[in-house]
This record gives C-alpha cells, structure tokens and sequence, in this order.
C-alpha cells in the first residue's frame, strides 16, 4: 500500500511544556491508538499511543530490536550512525539480546541496587553540601541532578569518574547530534575510551566493576571482545544521561505543582508511588520502544504489515485515559497501592530498560535529600526562560539555575 | 475465596526485579538476578499485589493458577 506521507503529522515533535508532550501528539491520542507518522527522511511508521496496544507489540516476537536490519525505522538522522546499528540492550534480537542481558542481570537486580542506597544517599548530601558552600544560585543540572548517576555508574561499571566531563560531553552529543557524522564522531569518541579502557584493564587483570567482571568473560563466542565493548558504551551512555534529566524535569515538574510537592513531603512513603508518577508525565526519553514487524500483524482492527515499523510513544501510551483517567493531572498517589497498571517510560517486554530499578532509587534518593536540605528551593530564573532540548525525542534542560 | 497457585519461568525471566518489587515475600531474586518463588501459594491477603507482580513483568514468566 502506498502512503502519502505528505499528508501525515509530522515526528518527532517539540514540547510547548517541558512535562506535556505536544499538543500535536494529544491531538493523535484522541483519535485512536495506533497512527501513521512522517519522519524526516519522507518515510512513515506507526506511532502507538495505546497503552494496551504499545504493550502488547513491545511483548511480541514477531516485532525486531535489530537496528542492523536495512527495514529498521530511522527515526532521526542520528540513528544512520553505524555505531548505532548494533546497539547492544537496545537494538539486538535473541539469543544474543538474552545472552547480554543474563551476563548483566546480577549487579543490576533489586537486590543489588538496594544494597547502594546508602552510599548514594551520603553522595546526595555532599553534593547539597557543595551547593550551599557556594551559596545560590547553583546549577542544578551539573551541580546535582548529573553528578548523582554520573558518579553511580562510573563506579558501578568501573569507569574512572576523573574522566566525567569527557563521557559526559560526548554522550550529549552523541545523543542530541543532528547528523550522522556528528553522532559517529561522538560515537567513536567514547569507543577509543572505552577501548582503551578495558585493555588496561585486561593488563591488570582488574577486580573494579561490571567491565572487568565482564573483561573476564570474554569468550569469542558467548561474549566477544566487540560485544563488551558495545555493551560498555551502551551501559556508560544509558547510565546516567536519562536519569539526570529526570531528576532535572522531575525538580521542574515538582516546583510547578507545590501542592504535590507538599505530598510528597508529608509522606515519605508516597516517595516510591511519587516517582513512578513523574517517570509518567515527564517520559524523559519520549520513546518506549523502535522496533519493525517481522511479519503481519493484526491488533484491535488495525494491520501492521511485515517491514513496517512501530514506535511506542511512551508520553503518550502515559496518557492513555483508559488506563490513567484525567492522564495529564500531575498526582503523585495515582499509582500507589496495588492497582494493575505501569507506566511504559522504561518500556516493555525483553528490552525493558536494565537500569530502571538503579534509575528509580537513585530518583527517589534525588528528591528526598534535594527537598529535605532546601525546602524553599525555587527556579531562580522564570521558567519561560528556562531552555529545553529541541528537535529530537531525548527531553531535557541545558541548565537549571535555582536558589533557596 | 479461591486461592492461586504461583509459577514463574525462570528461562523467561529478565531479572527486571517488578515481581520482587510489587511483592517480595512471594518473590525473590537468587544471586544472578533470576525470580525464585518463595511461596507458590501465597495467602489470601497477597493475591492483589501477586497479580500486579504479574502484570508488571515484562517478560511474561509469572503465571497465576487458580489453586483447588
């Protein structure tokens, strides 16, 4: 079938507010769940809406992860980056994907994680401890809310933390490159490190993390040396700048809603639910999952053909009022107690995000300490002047000044 | 009340931790990261949070029986 995709909303588009997404895709999810997009290149695929439905194709065999694959949606021009073609966690099939993830599975499990909370608390209060030393304004962004999962993940993995501005840099641009050679510079960039890395790390035989834990594995068959490097660049770039800007929007979207703020303060055991409710709104990522249909699918009167490709919008799966009544309300005891629903920030099915329970403790360790240090904490800049990420589907902030 | 019967894949299972998270006296994590059931079948007072346990999974391995 051909489509005139000149015809078709466009993706992907900017947020007017930082925690909304556009009203263009509110439009979309109005009329349906499942809806036929243009991206940049003139092609089309499907943007889901549904939650139901995003859940159930994210859970389907029969959709590929393989961004190797030549019918693999190219949702920005980065992504025609070959360092992006075999983006390990993210964009490979089983068995490989479950050979990846088993090797990871232990120092990323709900036991482990909860056994850092406390080192990750006591770095919380050092950093506000730097903060109100230097006295306000600060800098939230690279004064709090990046140096929390920057320092976590450097040591979980391994990665000395003296080289942060570095990994950090390159892993905006490599994330908000508007080209392909942009992002394959960036790419590149973090791969020679991490090469590097872990060859001295194979010289001295080292004990420190998930990449010499995995340096030690390597096979040639199960694990080749590629693949742990792949699996390294998508760890150090997963690890910390998607949570930072959570913290980030997270600390906006909270200031914008005192009384949920207040909530939030009064019950410290709403923090968890309180988490889960701004992963929601927020959906800093924008995306729960890219994938392309192996063969034809049907679902809820609508046919995904084979080679056609479906992205899960998960700000708006989010949304969906059969799941989340009054869907755009900011309310921090929505998901509390047992009821059967789960926002789909993190995704879903085998490739649901490998970090997401070190992501929400170290959420739910970012706030707490952040308001219990400096209740009167406030934007020290309107928020209208406040700049936010552009022209891609990773939301964000470039700074966020604030005082106290 | 009908009880229910607990059985999680342990082939299936991503180690995404949800099951332990909505409910941790029924489910656990051995040391790799794998689901263990600690009980396959849990009292009365736990059948909500052991169907949020199995909605939540992404990997589809909990399954709920109804138990005689």
């Amino acid at each position: 079938m051909t489509v005139d995709t000149a015809l078709l909303p466009s993706y992907p588009q900017d947020r007017k507010c930082p925690y909304q997404p556009s009203p263009g895709y509110q439009e979309l999810g109005g009329e349906g769940p499942l809806h036929r997009v243009r991206l940049f290149d003139g092609k089309w695929l499907w943007l889901v809406t549904g939650h139901s439905q995003g859940r159930r194709l994210l859970a389907d065999p029969r959709m590929s992860a393989d961004r190797s694959r030549a019918d693999f949606p190219v949702v920005l021009p980065r992504f025609e980056a070959p360092i992006f073609k075999p983006l390990a966690l993210i964009g490979f099939d089983p068995p490989t994907h479950s050979v990846h993830r088993r090797l990871l599975a232990p120092d990323f499990s709900l036991k482990h994680v909860r056994a850092l909370r406390a080192d990750v608390t006591a770095l919380a209060h050092r950093l506000i401890d730097r903060i109100t030393a230097k006295g306000a304004p600060a800098d939230l962004l690279n004064d709090y809310a990046l140096p929390i999962p920057s320092m976590v993940v450097s040591e979980l993995l391994g990665v000395p933390y003296d080289d942060h501005e570095f990994f950090e840099a390159r892993t905006v641009d490599l994330l908000q490159a508007k080209s392909p050679e942009g992002a394959e510079a960036a790419g590149q960039a973090l791969w020679d490190y991490l090469d590097r890395l872990i060859t001295a790390k194979e010289r001295d035989a080292a004990d420190d993390g998930v990449i010499s834990r995995l340096a030690s594995r390597v096979d040639g068959v199960d694990l080749t040396r590629d693949d742990l490097l792949r699996i390294a660049l998508a760890l150090l770039i997963g690890g910390h700048d998607t949570t930072s800007q959570m913290i980030a929007m997270g600390v906006v979207t909270l200031l914008e809603h005192p009384d949920q703020l207040d909530l939030l303060l009064a019950d410290a055991d709403l923090v968890p639910a309180a988490v889960d409710e701004l992963l929601r709104v927020v959906s800093v990522t924008d995306v729960s999952g890219v994938r392309v249909a192996l063969e034809d699918i049907e679902i809820d009167g609508y046919t995904v053909r084979k080679g056609e490709g479906v992205l899960v919008s998960s700000s708006m799966t989010n949304r969906d009022p059969e799941v989340y009544p009054d869907p755009y309300r900011v309310d921090v005891r929505r998901t509390a107690g047992s009821a059967s629903r789960q926002h789909m920030t993190f995704g879903f099915g085998i490739h649901q995000c490998l970090g997401q329970n070190l992501a929400r403790m170290e959420l739910e360790v970012a706030f707490t300490v952040l308001f219990e240090r400096l209740p009167t904490l406030r934007l020290a800049v309107p928020r209208a002047d406040l700049a936010f990420r552009k022209g891609g589907t990773m939301q964000g902030v470039h700074t966020l000044p604030v005082a106290w | 009340m009908s009880t229910v019967r607990v059985e999680a894949d342990r082939e299936s299972c991503i180690s995404a931790g949800r099951c332990m998270a909505a409910n941790s006296s029924v489910f656990d994590q051995d040391d790799d990261g794998i689901v263990v059931v600690r009980t396959t079948h849990p009292a009365p007072e736990h059948r909500d949070s052991v169907r949020k346990a199995a909605y939540l999974c992404p990997a589809g391995a909990i399954t709920l029986r109804s138990a005689p």
